[in-house]
């Protein structure tokens, strides 16, 4: 071979290279083993279904996260295109059954995606003119009409007991009918990976690449020659097929779906996963998905209030943390590559102590007050932190008072030292950088 | 005859209630470039701060002081918590304010609770004022009506002929010349958020009793008010007057009516089908308007975007 036809192929390879090495693919191999082993460590069936429907929520986490993070698009009414995704498949699942198709369930959210799809190709084609404030009204239009739709049609939506089916109808697909919970569990745990794959490497393409062009400075890429809608309306629609993809395996899953499915609820929880997560990283809506599916499973079943801590949170994590957990993560990737972590460790445990704290000592107090409103009269005994209390008497009250006040106080009292240390953390030693500037 | 004039006096009543939530949040908007998010939950917060004051004080003092203290909780919002976020950029801006109203949502559950309140209206107004045919007119409605009208002609009034109005229509346009001139910008945002959140309570203080006092009021009526602004294109006082009304009397005719879709099926020459279960229209030929009354506005929204994106009387790209 003659050098001139080598270089173009050695620089393909360079190119693509990243791509394919090993340090790229690790984080996938390592996430599908994990996916793999998770139900050989927790094997009992509720934690399967919540695995399930981390899973479902990870998905369809992500693909808000193209419009959200990658495309800036803020949408109050993703909930239609994975809802009409599901309602879709569980048609075609009672369609199959009563006609005896031979479509086996495996394939079944890939009609949800197209149907989430062909929703998405509609609604985009008006409502992705103007990123920000016009979309999101938009979006939250459109989400409530259809929403509200799922009452009035009947014979798509099912009214309000929804649509349902049954999983196990037809051929079995090499022996496995989809009885057990286990083999649902692999089934979404395949289109979890294929579907995650798949948009980091649409994020990876030119499209999804103009779409953070877009995204930051939508006029200086209309300059380059990309038209902004188009590259918006692509995301969109990306988007859409992959919330349907997550609305077919819920409708796998649960084998119903309800108006539920549609409504400004889910809508706005899945903005919140995504957000508490972290929009501007990858691996932060998966992180998201995981964070509230445990806070919803666990803490729903130690306190009533539950919402009003996620809520707090969320607002907290917006007003202090705009990049989430996956942020929170990435600020600290500086000092662990310079080796610097270790000084971070005594500033972050006098901080971070005190205030997690601060923040029980505070619950209790909201919890007491809670039951004193509202538990029945003459009811004045409840169980915070294991422990047995009597709700109207003076010292729990002033004990949980004291605590979340002098937890706060030190906490606040320390963080400057804290930013100071992290600020040393990521500043590399050398001449020239002797202190912080 | 009577049933128009009565489904008027009934639009004029949503319409205009929705007009005070409305024009707030379209004030705030031009003024910010936030959408407030929690716009309705102000609304529900006067409801239940006009409540709480009443079972001490009575009504007319909670119509005086709850607008008041949710004013000063929204001027506290935008002191600590908008002012915080803009930094980060309108999307956040407009994240935070949602997050605001899942939590104002839960606070109000944690204090009163899921059920909905015993608000009534004050025994001065509890009779009816006059009748049209056999619709009796209450009048609270009438009284309502003459609040919402009050409150926006002192708005117009304050906007178009006063000092303050003035530099608040010059902050809209050219804040940076206004903030030369000598004039605090910061606090003339905060001041419009307060007033703009204290119209939302008060809107809130007179519907509670109408519509009822209850955890999902802001949800009810919240997402009614956004299409609300977007229809009359965001930014515009007029635009917002003009399809409040319109979306008013919308849906209170849309609701009073006997319109079944059969008979436009029938008008059409289709034959009603003898089992409804196998027919794909099923939903159709048993559908009425006041069925689909509530999705009105959305339609609505979805044609205006489509024909006229910036909305009726919108300037600005909406």
């Amino acid at each position: 071979m003659s050098d001139t036809s080598q270089k173009p192929a050695q620089k393909m390879a360079t190119i693509s290279a990243p791509g394919l090495s090993m340090v790229n693919l690790l984080p996938w191999i390592l996430s599908g083993a994990f996916l793999l082993v998770m139900p050989f460590i927790f094997t009992s069936n509720s934690a399967i279904t919540i695995m399930n429907q981390m899973a479902i929520t990870i998905i369809f986490a992500l693909a808000y996260n193209m419009l959200l993070g990658q495309g800036g698009m803020l949408s109050f009414g993703h909930a239609v295109y994975m809802g009409v995704g599901g309602f879709m498949c569980m048609h075609i699942m009672n369609m199959v059954e009563v006609n005896e198709l031979p479509l086996p369930l495996p394939v079944l959210p890939l009609f949800g995606g197209l149907f989430g799809l062909g929703l998405a190709t509609i609604v985009g084609a008006f409502s992705t003119r103007k990123a920000g404030t016009v979309f999101a009204m938009i979006s939250l239009g459109v989400g409530e009409l259809i929403a509200a739709c799922s009452i009035i049609i009947v014979v798509f939506f099912g009214g309000e007991e929804g649509i349902s089916g049954d999983r196990t109808y037809g051929l079995p697909v090499f022996g496995v009918e989809f009885i057990r919970p286990i083999e649902v569990y692999y089934l979404i745990a395949f289109w979890l990976m294929l579907s995650a794959l798949l948009m980091y490497l649409f994020s990876r393409t030119p499209i999804g690449r103009m779409a953070n062009a877009v995204r930051d400075n939508p006029e200086r890429a209309e300059f380059l020659g990309y038209s902004a809608r188009w590259v918006r309306y692509f995301s969109f629609c990306a988007s859409g097929f992959f919330a349907g993809v997550a609305g077919g395996l819920w409708g796998i899953n649960y084998e119903i779906l309800t108006e539920e499915n549609l409504g400004l609820g889910l809508s706005g929880s899945i903005l919140m996963i995504t957000f508490l997560g972290g929009v501007g990283f990858f691996f932060g809506p998966i992180l998201g998905a995981i964070v509230f599916t445990l806070l919803q499973t666990v803490l729903s079943l130690e306190t009533e209030l539950w919402q009003l801590y996620v809520g707090a949170l969320f607002v907290a994590t917006v007003m202090f943390f705009p990049g989430g957990i996956a942020g929170v993560i990435m600020m600290h990737a500086p000092s662990v590559l310079l080796g610097k972590a270790r000084l971070l460790v005594v500033p972050y445990i006098k901080t971070l102590v005190p205030g997690v704290l601060g923040v029980l000592g505070a619950a209790g107090f909201i919890e007491i007050i809670f039951h004193r409103r509202h538990a029945a009269i003459g009811d004045e005994a409840m169980i915070l932190f294991w422990t047995d209390i009597n709700s109207h008497a003076i010292a729990p009250v002033a004990i949980t008072l004291a605590v979340a006040i002098v937890g706060f106080w030190l906490a606040r009292r320390s963080a400057p030292e804290m930013a100071d240390a992290w600020h040393r953390s990521i500043t590399p030693d050398g001449p020239g950088t002797g202190g912080p500037s | 005859m009577d049933f128009i004039l009565v489904n008027i006096i009934d639009g004029l009543v949503y319409g205009l209630l929705l007009f005070m939530l409305s024009a707030g949040l379209t004030l705030i908007f031009s003024m910010m470039g936030v959408l407030n998010f929690a716009h309705a939950s102000f609304y529900m917060l006067g409801a239940y701060f006009a409540y709480q004051i009443s079972i001490f004080m009575g009504f007319w003092l909670g119509l005086l002081i709850a607008p008041l203290l949710v004013g000063i909780a929204g001027a506290g919002v935008e002191r600590y918590g908008l002012r915080r976020v803009h930094q980060y950029g309108h999307v956040p801006e407009l994240i935070f304010t949602f997050g605001l109203a899942l939590l104002i949502e839960e606070v109000v559950q944690f204090f009163w609770g899921k059920s909905q309140m015993a608000y009534v209206e004050p025994e001065v107004l509890h009779f009816t004022l006059f009748s049209i045919g056999d619709n009796a007119i209450a009048a609270y409605k009438v009284f309502m009506i003459f609040v919402s009208m009050g409150i926006f002609l002192t708005l117009l009034y304050i906007l178009t002929r006063t000092r303050v109005g003035m530099v608040i229509q010059a902050a809209l346009s050219y804040p940076r010349t206004v903030e030369a001139l000598g004039h605090n910008v910061p606090m003339v945002f905060m001041g419009v958020f307060g007033v703009g959140t204290a119209l939302a309570g008060l809107a809130g203080v007179i519907a509670g009793p109408m519509l009822g006092t209850f955890p999902g009021m802001a949800i009810l009526l919240g997402s009614i008010v956004f299409v609300t602004i977007v229809i009359g294109g965001l930014g515009s006082l007029w635009g917002a007057l003009v399809a409040s009304l319109l979306i008013g009397g919308l849906t209170t005719f849309a609701a009073a009516s006997s319109f079944q879709f059969a008979d436009l099926l029938l008008a059409l020459g289709m034959e009603r089908p003898a089992d409804l279960s196998e027919s794909m229209l099923a939903d159709l030929w048993t559908l009425s308007l006041p069925q689909i009354g509530p999705i009105l506005p959305y339609v609505l929204m979805v044609l205006v975007l489509v024909i006229r994106p910036h909305g009726l009387f919108g300037k600005r790209d909406a």
